[in-house]
């Protein structure tokens, strides 16, 4: 189980204190999967990175289990049992993408094994594998190849962050069976920070954050009204009626 | 012929293949030819006027190797050594050299050689060449490589060159002469660290037309060495080259890029580009995600980029 509590992450911007995070609160549960959605700029991201280690708390605390996690680096996280796909993965020059699998795995994958995270992302395994992790790479490819370092290993909780941000339709329809397939399970407590209405369908819970603090959380059967009914009211995405990717919302 | 266990492991270091005294192969260690042999299509000969060897490889040469590793062991020496490699038309063979130095004295040990590649039409050629430096010793460990190659029509040769480490100093020169429809593909990469000082000059001279160029060089700089890269591609001719310098620099090091592009012929393409820069914190992020400590993950982003 994941609990966060009075999640705050302050930064000095030209010598004065600015709250980007502030007291965000929520629990996921084992095998559970939890959405975070939002408008941009909100602090979602911001959250991920908290949670991974990548930025520092300021205060709160992140439990794991019940073992407070905050004071932990990113590859003690790992070890503890969180994955994390980053929204904007790194290049690799003179890594291939086999190598990068293998050491996400922290083994030495079969080639099938391999293929089979490939594929599970949408690529043919056959013309990546020993392809680099350079940029030659599209936007998209770097995305999946990150998506499937995440796969490649089981974890307490994963997270992902905008998985579908740059990635094509098809391949997007994979990669939401994949996460269909993880969650039918209930071996791995997914994290999901999406603005796509299919993959926040899928969620048991829902958690909007706007300016760094948490507007909704519920149910999906409580929040799921308020992102994509027509007939009502959602202060949260600062909008009246209409769709969630409406305007005011342009990361579709 | 028994070798002890310091060329043993030296050996090893520089010769990935797997060093074996069978078919085309020559030992040099000390200044001298240890062993040698020759195969069917593969001769070795001693040179008469200067130290070196004469390598004659026949056209009929199909996928063999010819190893010819040299070792130094002896704090002090300079080694200067000159080696001919005459390749006839249509072979195909992967030629592999390389140097180790165990020092283990106080003296600077020197190893120069100057290798000379004559390629004929369309021979397939593949030179890989390791340098590398050891020993408990305070001498410095040199190496001052100069290779020279002349591509005949339809050539390909391939320039895989890589320093691993211990090299305290090094001043390379490499040259090549290309002919019409020839390739040339160079990879080169190195490591510096401490005090070490290393410098690379090149000049490629796309004389033939149809001639082309792929000139690759990973370097990364540790502690407060020094690399200064230098290769010209010259467009004599209707040809394409392209010139890639990616370097890594850390601690106190410094690196120097220089890539020059000279076309001398209105149908000449050449492109070049240069990067130098500091390990990417999010690489290292990345890696840590999977559980690697920041040193670890350092490790492996150099260990990728010079692979």
């Amino acid at each position: 189980m994941l609990e966060v509590r009075n999640l705050t992450y302050e930064v000095v911007e030209n010598g004065e204190k600015v709250t980007i995070v502030k007291d965000v609160n929520f629990t996921v549960g084992d095998g559970e999967m939890l959405v975070i959605t939002g408008p941009n700029g909100g602090g979602k991201s911001t959250v991920a990175k908290l949670l991974m280690g990548v930025l520092d708390v300021t205060d709160g605390e992140i439990l794991l289990d019940g073992r407070d996690i905050k004071g932990l680096g990113i590859d003690e996280r790992a070890k503890a049992g969180i994955g994390y796909a980053f929204q904007q993965p790194p290049i690799f020059k003179g890594m291939t993408i086999r190598r990068l699998l293998n050491l996400a795995a922290g083994k030495e994958l079969p080639e099938y094994v391999c293929c089979d995270l490939l594929s599970n992302v949408g690529m043919c395994a056959r013309e990546y594998l020993d392809r680099e992790v350079d940029a030659t790479l599209s936007g998209g490819e770097r995305k999946r190849v990150e998506i499937a370092t995440v796969l490649a290993k089981s974890h307490k909780v994963c997270i992902f962050d905008e998985p579908e941000a740059g990635i094509d339709l098809w391949s997007f329809s994979m990669l939401v069976k994949e996460f269909e397939k993880i969650h039918q399970k209930k071996q791995e407590t997914l994290l999901l920070i999406s603005h796509q209405e299919k993959i926040i369908r899928m969620a048991d819970r829902i958690l909007i954050i706007k300016d760094g603090t948490v507007n909704q959380c519920g149910s999906a059967e409580e929040i799921l009204p308020l992102l994509f009914d027509e007939d009502r009211e959602c202060s949260c995405m600062n909008r009246k009626g209409g769709r969630m990717y409406g305007t005011g919302c342009d990361n579709q | 012929m028994e070798l002890d266990a310091i060329t043993n492991k030296v050996l090893d270091a520089i010769d990935t293949e797997g060093f074996r005294q069978e078919g085309a192969y020559n030992l040099r260690y000390n200044g001298q030819a240890l062993c040698h042999g020759d195969s069917e299509y593969i001769k070795i000969r001693k040179k008469e006027d200067r130290q070196g060897i004469d390598v004659y490889i026949s056209g009929e040469a199909r996928g063999e190797q010819v190893h010819i590793p040299v070792v130094v062991s002896a704090s002090g020496m300079t080694d200067v050594v000159y080696n001919d490699f005459y390749i006839g038309e249509g072979a195909d063979i992967k030629i592999v050299a390389g140097c180790g130095i165990h020092n283990s004295g106080c003296n600077e040990t020197r190893h120069d050689g100057i290798h000379a590649f004559h390629v004929g039409k369309h021979a397939k050629v593949v030179y890989e060449e390791k340098h590398y430096g050891e020993g408990e010793g305070t001498g410095k460990n040199v190496l001052n490589p100069v290779t020279q190659i002349y591509l005949e029509e339809g050539a390909v040769f391939t320039l895989d060159t890589v320093q691993i480490r211990g090299v305290d100093s090094t001043e390379r020169r490499t040259d090549v002469d290309m002919g019409p429809d020839s390739r040339l593909y160079v990879v080169e990469k190195l490591m510096t660290h401490d005090r070490q000082t290393a410098v690379s000059n090149m000049e490629v001279r796309m004389n033939g037309n149809g001639s082309s160029a792929q000139i690759v060089s990973r370097s990364v700089a540790k502690g407060t060495s020094r690399q200064t890269f230098h290769p010209n591609a010259v467009g004599n001719a209707l040809c394409k080259a392209h010139i890639q310098c990616d370097s890594i620099i850390m601690d106190g090091a410094q690196v120097c890029s220089i890539p020059e592009i000279d076309a001398r012929n209105i149908d000449a393409q050449i492109i070049h580009e240069a990067a130098i820069g500091r390990i990417n914190t999010e690489q290292l992020l990345k890696l840590q995600s999977f559980g690697m400590s920041e040193e670890e993950a350092e490790n492996v982003i150099i260990d990728n980029f010079l692979r």
